[in-house]
């Protein structure tokens, strides 16, 4: 009876969005009476970041702070369509819809300055700090709040943006099957490292390595965080979480978290990430978002792991100790 | 059923309130007090997001029977802050990416006060046994321990309660 050292390895393509019926989203922005700026979506935030990725995506197109703009998102009555968060969409569809609505509420802001200054609008750049300041004469300045002030009270004019992202719709090509499913691709590569305990079936996942290429890592701390908690949830799927543990036979199946097995903080095990940035030309501001790529490598790489620690070779998840102790017997070990 | 008459204080404010027989201290809170900062997950014992502290100790209110707090202190997340400032546990939080979705959070943030006030130096696996009653589906809890370990490395320095 013995521990058992393996290596497993697992590479992704993955597709960022898909394309039946062209994934749109939309986005509205507009001003508030003080300068501010709301950003209007149905995008759902669970905790990916979204309303975070948004706000930087606002603020760098509108040329203002970040925190001069707000995210108010996940109500489908108030907010624009959009398709949701599923397909690792999220950065890439809604943040280019945001790009075109705050451009629209950017345009808008520049003539209602250039009024006030009486000058052109296109002479117009802003400091991103809140003021908007003509080309090659950085005394003549006018604050944001002013110029929201001066549209809405004196102008009549708003400030205001609609945005919507569309990939052209793509059939299917009836003689050979062919489309183009997705504009971007990200990419992943991971090695996972593990200890297998022939008597127990127990497997111990030691340490995890990766490297993910995301585009532009349009919010660094936030892909990491992603990277981390994604693949926790890969590893989880991968050695310990199902609805029917002996399907297709339904018995024994979880009614709590008694007895839906989650890993806990103390099955926690090192993860070292390296981030490469490849921007994605039609992404926002290059980013694609790690969305779901996340968790998937995580589940080959450890079933790989396993077969090079014991030799045993599972082909449906979780991998449980009973399943990798039926494949010891059954090789004869 | 007749309802009981209970006091306690809850983060330092004296409350009383009228409760069912069998009412949970959760319920209570949430629906009778309108301190939503414990939040309703499992609502029996198994996710820790509902965690409070009553007269220190760590209680999971969904299963901790609203009259039994009669008499005692109740310490939720909504009483961590000092006014405007927040904890040094949430600061912490905040600072090192210790949630996604935040739901885990509050029971998060009970479970390390409660170990933080017994243990003002604790080791990474003290850590992880302090919150090992709470799940979080987000994160993968690495932050979340990182964040433990930096607010108290903080709160030795610094000193605050
Ligand atoms: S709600 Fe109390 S432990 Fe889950
Ligand atoms: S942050 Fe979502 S459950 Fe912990």
């Amino acid at each position: 009876m013995a521990l058992h050292r393996g290596r497993g390895f697992a590479c992704v393509n993955y597709p960022i969005g898909m394309n039946l019926g062209g994934d749109p989203s939309q986005a509205l922005v507009h001003s508030t009476p003080d300068g501010k700026f709301m950003v209007t979506l149905s995008s759902i935030d669970l905790g990916q970041g979204m309303k975070s990725v948004t706000r930087q995506i606002a603020a760098e197109t509108l040329g203002v702070p970040v925190s001069d703009v707000y995210v108010d998102t996940a109500d489908s009555d108030t907010g624009p369509h959009c398709m949701g968060s599923f397909a690792s969409r999220g950065t890439h569809r809604v943040g280019n819809a945001v790009i075109r609505a705050a451009t629209e509420a950017r345009t808008q802001m520049l003539q209602a300055a250039a009024e006030e200054l009486e000058v052109d609008a296109a002479d117009l750049e802003t400091d991103g700090e809140g003021g908007i300041r003509v080309r090659g004469a950085p005394q003549r300045t006018i604050s944001v709040a002013d110029v929201a002030v001066a549209a809405q009270f004196k102008q009549g004019r708003t400030l205001s943006g609609r945005g919507i992202f569309l990939v052209p719709p793509s059939e299917v090509d009836p003689e050979t099957g062919e489309m183009s499913p997705v504009t971007c691709f990200a990419h992943a590569a991971m090695a996972v490292e593990v200890e297998v305990d022939d008597e127990t079936g127990m497997v111990r996942v030691i340490e995890i390595n990766s490297a993910y290429e995301v585009g532009r890592a349009l919010n660094p701390k936030l892909v990491e965080q992603q990277l981390v908690g994604g693949a926790w949830m890969g590893l989880s799927h991968a050695l310990y979480e199902t609805t029917e543990p002996y399907y297709p036979d339904r018995d024994h199946l979880p009614v709590d978290f008694n007895t839906y097995l989650m890993p806990g903080p103390g099955d926690v095990a090192p993860h070292n990430i390296a981030v490469l940035e490849r921007p994605a030309e039609d992404a926002p501001f290059g980013g694609k978002g790690p969305g779901e790529m996340c968790a998937n490598p995580v589940l080959p790489a450890v079933a790989n792991a396993v077969f090079d620690a014991v030799g045993v070779r599972c082909d449906d998840l979780p991998i449980t100790p009973e399943k990798i102790l039926r494949g010891l017997r059954a090789n004869g070990s | 059923m007749a309802k009981t008459p209970i006091a306690f204080s809850l983060n330092g404010m004296e409350r009383s309130m009228f409760v069912d027989p069998g009412q949970n201290l959760l319920d209570a809170l949430r629906r009778g007090v309108g301190d939503l900062s414990p939040k309703y997950g499992c609502a029996q014992g198994t996710c820790g997001t509902c965690s409070v502290l009553v007269d220190g100790k760590l209680q999971l209110a969904c299963i901790t029977l609203a009259e039994a707090v009669a008499g005692s202190s109740v310490t939720t997340t909504a009483g961590l802050a000092d006014g405007s400032e927040l904890h040094p546990l949430q600061r912490s939080f905040m600072d090192n990416f210790a949630a996604q979705c935040g739901y885990c959070t509050p029971g998060m943030l009970m479970a390390a006060k409660a170990l933080l006030d017994r243990n003002p130096s604790p080791q990474r696996q003290d850590v992880v046994e302090a919150i090992s009653g709470n799940l979080c589906r987000c994160t993968g809890y690495e932050p979340i321990i990182d964040a433990i370990l930096k607010a108290a490395a903080f709160m030795r320095t610094r000193g605050r309660p």
